[in-house]
């Protein structure tokens, strides 16, 4: 029976990104008698291993600042009450334009979406543009929305929300327009009102693409933030500004300290992200296939 | 819905569906039927046979009004139409109650009697107890009983089936074969059955017709002479094994 398999996949999808936390679920190959959590923590043994050497046997000791240590980037970063508050006041202000960009690129793209999949011409019209606005680079956009829309919050906002919003119109467009044919026919027959195939059909049908659109579109919305704050240095620095500080004044072990957190706070989006869509559907619907 | 277990009124004149000198021809030129006459009455299972792509399908998309014939008269005498997709068509996120209670939702039935009549027909098609379930947790089977459930809802006067035991195992099918004779002669509507298997629909119904390759078209007619409920076992009688050969032999004349 082939009427209840869930839509292909989302476009726009690395499915092997998706499969990624799912490692335990993959067919036993060699090694499968450690705990799925062993692995990993091998290889980052191995990068901090890598990772001394470069800094103490491969870098003079007097260019050992281009690749600080971890323990010296713990000891003069992180345990320092100044900089760890600055990186993280700056990771707040970035996290609340990513955040701020997500939800409008989220409300705008789901609104473009469903617009698009209500009728043909509308699509052929609109879709184009998403196109092209995942064509442009963005950053060369950047100084152009400085211009008009100043260097503050709602400029950043602006960033955030042009290059996060794609994932979410492709995939939303993709989920509602997955819908099965017989499924379809089945609400005809009862001749239900476009507005009610959209709610109790098409919306649930579409819901796991909408969210791995979320999931690409939350790690976008970080790295817009980032790249806003690179561009706009003005008021309170966020992750973006701080890292250029840093970095024009050589404070090495501040600059990976500050990287880290921009780091993993891409990390901890994309988790929330997938483990929000699993909240959502994981009931009906395996992300891993 | 009724349920009555008085076996079908003796067959009365009540047409549920007729076609007269129906056919259909696609936008690309293609004729998948022409010139059929059928006419299903009340308390009538009518099987349709024909070889793969001959029409059988876009009969039923016709009368369910899916799709509208481009000649020919078309009358359907009922409003309470089930139609049977040739899969279960659950909707993954809903469990197998929700699904059964669909149609009665999109007919705007008010929850109470629809939660009421959803129950019947779980309890009806033996998915008691499967309730809470979600349908990627049924087997094949019983998704199409969860399927055959949320038709039954509507109470059909007119039960159209388009291969609905096709993609389904050769016990299972017989199984469910003899749960859908259990309900027609339970329900009493008029069924219209498209299947590829001869001695399915031998089994099934008052009347097997045959349909000839593409354009579709009627070549001949069976009447089945077994009475309800029936055995299980009468497949393996002389005179099920005639018709059945019988229906084979204008079903390979058709396609020739």
């Amino acid at each position: 029976m082939t009427t209840t398999a869930p839509p292909t996949g989302p476009v726009a999808t690395n499915p092997k990104i998706r499969t990624m936390s799912r490692a335990s679920d993959m067919p036993k190959r060699r090694g499968g008698r450690f705990p799925s959590w062993v692995p990993p923590v091998i290889v980052f043994i191995v990068i901090l291993a890598i990772w001394y050497f470069v800094s103490y046997v491969l870098l003079d000791p007097a260019r050992s600042f281009l690749v600080p240590a971890p323990h010296v980037i713990i000891e003069e970063a992180f345990l320092d009450p100044k900089v760890l508050g600055d990186i993280m006041g700056a990771l707040g202000r970035s996290a609340g334009v990513a955040l701020t960009g997500l939800a409008i690129a989220i409300v705008i793209g789901f609104v473009w979406a469903v617009a698009m999949s209500q009728a043909r011409w509308i699509e052929r019209s609109l879709f184009p543009y998403a196109v092209i606005l995942q064509c442009i680079p963005i950053l060369a956009l950047v100084p152009l929305i400085g211009f008009w829309f100043g260097f503050d919050f709602p400029a950043r906002v602006i960033v955030c929300v042009m290059i996060a919003l794609f994932p979410i119109v492709s995939n939303t467009l993709f989920g509602l327009q997955s819908v099965d044919k017989g499924q379809r026919e089945l609400f005809q027959l009862q001749k239900a009102s476009r507005w009610t195939v959209l709610l109790k059909l098409e919306f649930p049908a579409a819901l796991p693409a909408i969210f791995a659109g979320m999931r690409i579109s939350a790690g976008l919305a970080v790295v817009g933030a980032i790249v806003g704050d690179f561009f706009f240095r003005r008021g309170e620095p966020g992750l973006g500004s701080l890292i250029s500080n840093y970095q024009s004044r050589v404070q090495g072990p501040e600059l990976f300290a500050a990287i880290i957190v921009a780091s993993l706070f891409g990390v901890v989006v994309f988790l929330v992200f997938g483990w929000l869509g699993k909240l959502a559907v994981g009931r009906w619907y395996d992300y891993s296939k | 819905m009724t349920l009555t277990t008085e076996p079908p009124a003796e067959t009365t004149t009540t047409e549920l569906l007729h076609f007269s000198d129906v056919a259909m021809t696609f936008p690309n030129g293609t004729t998948a039927l022409s010139g059929v006459d059928l006419t299903v009455k009340k308390g009538e299972f009518v099987t349709v046979v024909g070889p793969s792509g001959c029409g059988k399908s876009t009969l039923l998309r016709i009368a369910s009004g899916l799709t509208p014939a481009t000649a020919g008269e078309t009358n359907v005498a009922t409003k309470r139409i089930g139609y049977v997709f040739q899969d279960a068509t659950l909707l993954p996120w809903r469990t197998v109650q929700a699904n059964v209670e669909l149609l009665a939702e999109l007919n705007g039935i008010p929850k109470k009697t629809r939660v009421a009549e959803a129950a019947k027909a779980i309890e009806l098609v033996g998915l008691a107890g499967f309730e809470k379930q979600l349908p990627r947790t049924l087997s094949g089977g019983m998704r199409m009983r969860a399927s055959l459930a949320r038709s039954l809802t509507l109470d059909p006067e007119l039960f159209l089936f388009d291969e609905p035991f096709g993609a389904l195992d050769e016990i299972t099918r017989e199984r469910l074969n003899d749960e859908l004779i259990k309900l027609f002669t339970e329900q009493q509507f008029a069924g219209l059955f498209i299947t590829h298997s001869v001695s399915e629909a031998v089994y099934l119904s008052t009347r097997v017709v045959v349909m000839s390759g593409r354009p579709g078209k009627i070549v001949e007619t069976f009447d089945v002479p077994f009475a309800y409920p029936r055995d299980p076992e009468i497949r393996f009688t002389p005179e099920f094994a005639e018709l059945a050969g019988e229906v084979s032999h204008a079903l390979r004349k058709g396609h020739s």
